[in-house]
């Protein structure tokens, strides 16, 4: 794989927020279009992207609301850049339409949403991680993204940058699910030297205009692209369509079309897999986190294994697709998970799920506007022990 | 000797009668015939009032005809010979 | 929307145009063929729509502005006038109901060789997608509108639009619409557009001529084209077919350049006021956006031509 471009890497050792990191990381990436709607907590990535992009070459628009914003990238992708856009859940509520037409025309692009406390206008400067679902499922119709989840400032600049990658592989929209404390929080966050960066560069076809065909997946399900104005002459549709781009208005073509955008991400649905363990080994409890609450649940887990109980901590990095196979083999191993989260039970349908009645699965939800108290997580740990 | 030609591509026709409305030469007239999917296809009955001026062409929300002006008395001369 | 017309690929070889045997030797093509994806044909549109009548100017006039046509782009929203994108053989894109404005910022912006011309209907640039057209103008970003109004929700059946005038009749409306209209060009001129112009599908050659016009121009470009919709709107209101739309557009146009936005309002019955209503020169986003940036940062803006990524 090819490196990032000096150009946008700010090398070095930073005291940033999870906002600005993540901002660093799009960059890094390569993202040279942004364009966005400002709202609470995200309008930090935005505000600095909007100063950093014209010295590094790039631009940013304010738009006039989120449905623009959500497809302006779209535009600036099939022009040939890298792009993004931010928000957090009224806006993301806005972008769904255009998350499904990222998917059905394989735009590759990232959608950042900071969580914040709903539904509606909900908590606007308190944490939530109730999107987690709407991030999955959020648009009509059948499809399949990428939704990765930091933990750390450090991690939503490393994560932004697989994130990019991830979409450019798969030709797929990534939503990358912060929320807002990890947005806010400031720590040292290390920024590589650009060498040590890679990037997957944009799957450009090698084909001439008249062999090419815009749909024709390769042997990895993912089709390869062209941009405009490079003589292709090609057509791109959110209508069902074949491998040539045209509108086919046939049961055969939609079952050919949405189930390989549905299998290019699940056949790589172990090499997606990813996620951070301690102690999971011999544990009779598997306590299973991601985001904010994966530093809150690791409190709760060394007051548990002080108790004696044996625990073991998983932290989810990719959350979509959810690595059922790899959470199915632990349930045999282990008597229950327990799922902490700022929702009042979203992931914890797919641990139950992936279970499948081999382990206990128990829910400690919260609300949002803040994190659990450990002590929340340590009583559910102790009564599955009990 | 006509300055021009209309050619029509009889089944990409809807029979709207844009074409022989907006002829200003009335070179076409709807015909009786049908095509393939039902609808009547415009015919010409004054070839030699073509002025090949292309408004039908203009018209045909169907892309289904077109005018075109003959060509300068060289090719003019071959053609009468080809005839 | 005419029914029935299924997979392209099912439609067999395509029918070739019957060329006089005495003139065979001089027939050149349709000029509007080598912009189609013929692949597609026949369309969509029903006998004696107008948008494909608008094909055949946009086609025209690409050919004598003598543009580039690899650096054209199409840009739909949804809609019966939302299928242009997918007939033309140019890059086009086909997006989502209302943001084909949106969409067209991005594509410009990453690459602003491109000749951008968004191609939609009333419904989806002045209903659902209003509020991005308003801005596209405000910000005079170079982009071209063909905006095909034919006071109606073709697609969708027939329902009222924005532009629907008082009186008639819609699927919604049945008992007339009482909502007063968008007046577009005066809204277009209102919002900032640098060029403002309205014409009918009668007028091919004007039509062909304002085009030409914005192809050159640069900034926010805007052509409304009045259009039969006989299935609908027509329909509906005892109009007639699509042909007897045509001679009403004749009978009742009235060209006026330069008249104010504000007198060009249209009603159910009265005259219909054509012309080219504004043109006048504004920057252009990317033109102020980087003089801005460039005195601000000075040497250390970077100025990238084209956002390509490798
Ligand atoms: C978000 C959304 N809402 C509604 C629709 C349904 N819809 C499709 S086209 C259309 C109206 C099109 O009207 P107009 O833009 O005037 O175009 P016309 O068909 O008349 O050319 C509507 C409401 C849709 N596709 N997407
Ligand atoms: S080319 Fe002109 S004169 Fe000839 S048929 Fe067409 S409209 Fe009439
Ligand atoms: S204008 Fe076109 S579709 Fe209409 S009658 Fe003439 S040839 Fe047929
Ligand atoms: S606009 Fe009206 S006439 Fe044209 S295709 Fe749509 S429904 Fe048919």
């Amino acid at each position: 794989m090819p490196h990032a471009d000096p150009k946008g890497v700010l090398t070095g050792v930073h005291f940033m927020d999870g906002d600005h990191a993540a901002c660093e990381g799009a960059i890094a990436a390569g993202a040279r279009f942004a364009a966005g709607y400002p709202i609470t907590p995200s309008t930090e990535i935005v505000e600095r992207f909007a100063a950093r992009i014209p010295t590094v070459g790039g631009v940013f628009i304010q738009m006039e609301d989120e449905l623009a914003a959500s497809i302006a990238i779209a535009g600036a992708v099939w022009a040939g850049a890298k792009a993004f856009t931010v928000t957090s859940g009224p806006g993301f509520s806005l972008m769904m339409e255009h998350i499904g037409f990222a998917a059905m025309t394989e735009t590759p692009c990232v959608f950042i949403n900071v969580q914040r406390g709903g539904p509606s206008t909900g908590l606007p400067t308190l944490p939530a991680q109730a999107d987690m679902m709407q991030a999955r499922w959020g648009s009509h119709g059948d499809y399949e993204i990428i939704a990765l989840c930091p933990n750390s400032p450090q991690e939503c600049f490393d994560l932004a940058i697989r994130a990019f990658n991830l979409a450019e592989e798969f030709r797929v929209p990534v939503m990358f699910m912060m929320d807002e404390v990890v947005g806010h929080m400031t720590e040292k966050v290390v920024i590589p030297p650009a060498e040590q960066i890679q990037i997957y560069p944009r799957r450009h076809t090698r084909l001439p205009p008249g062999e090419y065909k815009p749909f024709e997946p390769g042997p990895d399900l993912v089709p390869d692209m062209v941009h405009a104005g490079e003589g292709y002459r090609f057509h791109v549709t959110g209508l069902t369509h074949d491998e040539r781009g045209y509108p086919s208005m046939t049961v055969a073509a939609q079952d050919r079309l949405v189930k390989r955008l549905k299998a290019k991400i699940t056949r790589a649905a172990d090499r997606l897999a990813c996620y951070e363990t301690d102690g999971v080994e011999g544990a009779d409890v598997v306590v299973v986190c991601y985001g904010i609450t994966s530093r809150v649940a690791l409190r709760a887990v060394h007051l548990a294994r002080e108790r004696g109980v044996k625990v073991g901590w998983l932290r989810l990095i990719t959350v979509w697709p959810f690595p059922t196979k790899q959470l199915r083999a632990l349930a045999r191993q282990i008597k229950a998970f327990v799922v902490p989260e700022l929702n009042l039970g979203q992931m914890v349908l797919e641990v139950e799920r992936a279970a499948a009645g081999q382990a206990e699965t128990i829910s400690v939800p919260h609300a949002g506007g803040g994190v659990h108290d450990p002590e929340q997580i340590l009583d559910a740990i102790m009564e599955v022990v009990r | 000797m006509p300055k021009g030609y209309v050619a029509i591509n009889v089944e990409r026709c809807k029979g709207c009668g844009f074409c022989v409305e907006f002829c200003p030469t009335h070179v076409l007239a709807m015909s009786s015939a049908f095509n393939s999917k039902g609808y009547h296809p415009p015919h010409v009955v004054n070839p030699d009032k073509c002025t090949g001026c292309d408004l039908c062409g203009m018209y045909c929300p169907d892309f289904a005809i077109y005018g075109w002006k003959a060509p300068e008395s060289k090719n003019g001369a071959k053609r009468d010979a080809a005839r | 929307m005419n029914g029935g017309v299924g997979d392209p690929a099912e439609l067999g070889p395509r029918p070739e145009a019957e060329i006089p045997p005495e003139a065979c030797e001089c027939a050149p093509e349709n000029p509007v063929e080598q912009f189609l994806r013929t692949d597609r044909m026949p369309h969509i549109w029903c006998p004696g729509c107008g948008i494909g009548t608008t094909v055949n100017s946009f086609a025209r006039a690409l050919l004598e502005a003598k543009v580039d046509l690899d650096r054209v782009a199409v840009v739909s929203g949804i809609g019966c006038t939302g299928r242009v994108a997918g007939y033309v053989r140019l890059d086009s894109f086909h997006t989502t109901h209302g943001r084909a404005i949106p969409f067209a910022t991005g594509l410009k912006l990453a690459n602003p060789n491109l000749l951008v011309v968004v191609y939609s209907g009333d419904g989806d640039l002045f209903a659902i997608g209003g509020n991005h057209i308003i801005h596209a103008a405000r910000r005079n970003l170079d982009i071209k509108v063909i905006c095909v109004n034919n006071f109606v929700y073709g697609m969708t059946g027939g329902q009222v639009a924005p532009t629907t005038p008082v009186g008639a009749t819609t699927t919604t409306t049945p008992y007339g619409c009482f909502e007063p209209a968008f007046n577009l060009p005066a809204l277009m001129d209102a919002a900032g557009a640098v060029y403002v112009a309205r014409w009918t599908s009668y007028h091919v050659r004007q039509l062909t001529r304002a085009m030409v016009d914005i192809f050159r121009k640069k900034g926010f470009c805007f052509i409304e084209v009045i259009t039969p919709c006989p299935t609908l709107y027509q329909r509906k209101n005892r109009m007639g077919e699509g042909l007897d739309a045509m001679k009403y557009y004749k009978e009742k146009s009235k060209v006026r350049h330069g008249a104010p936005t504000s007198e060009v309002a249209l009603t159910l019955d009265g005259d219909i006021i054509v012309g080219k209503f504004v043109d006048r020169e504004r920057p252009e986003y990317m033109e102020l956006m980087r003089s801005q940036l460039a005195a601000q940062l000075g040497d250390r803006y970077v100025e990238v031509e084209h956002l390509v990524c490798s």
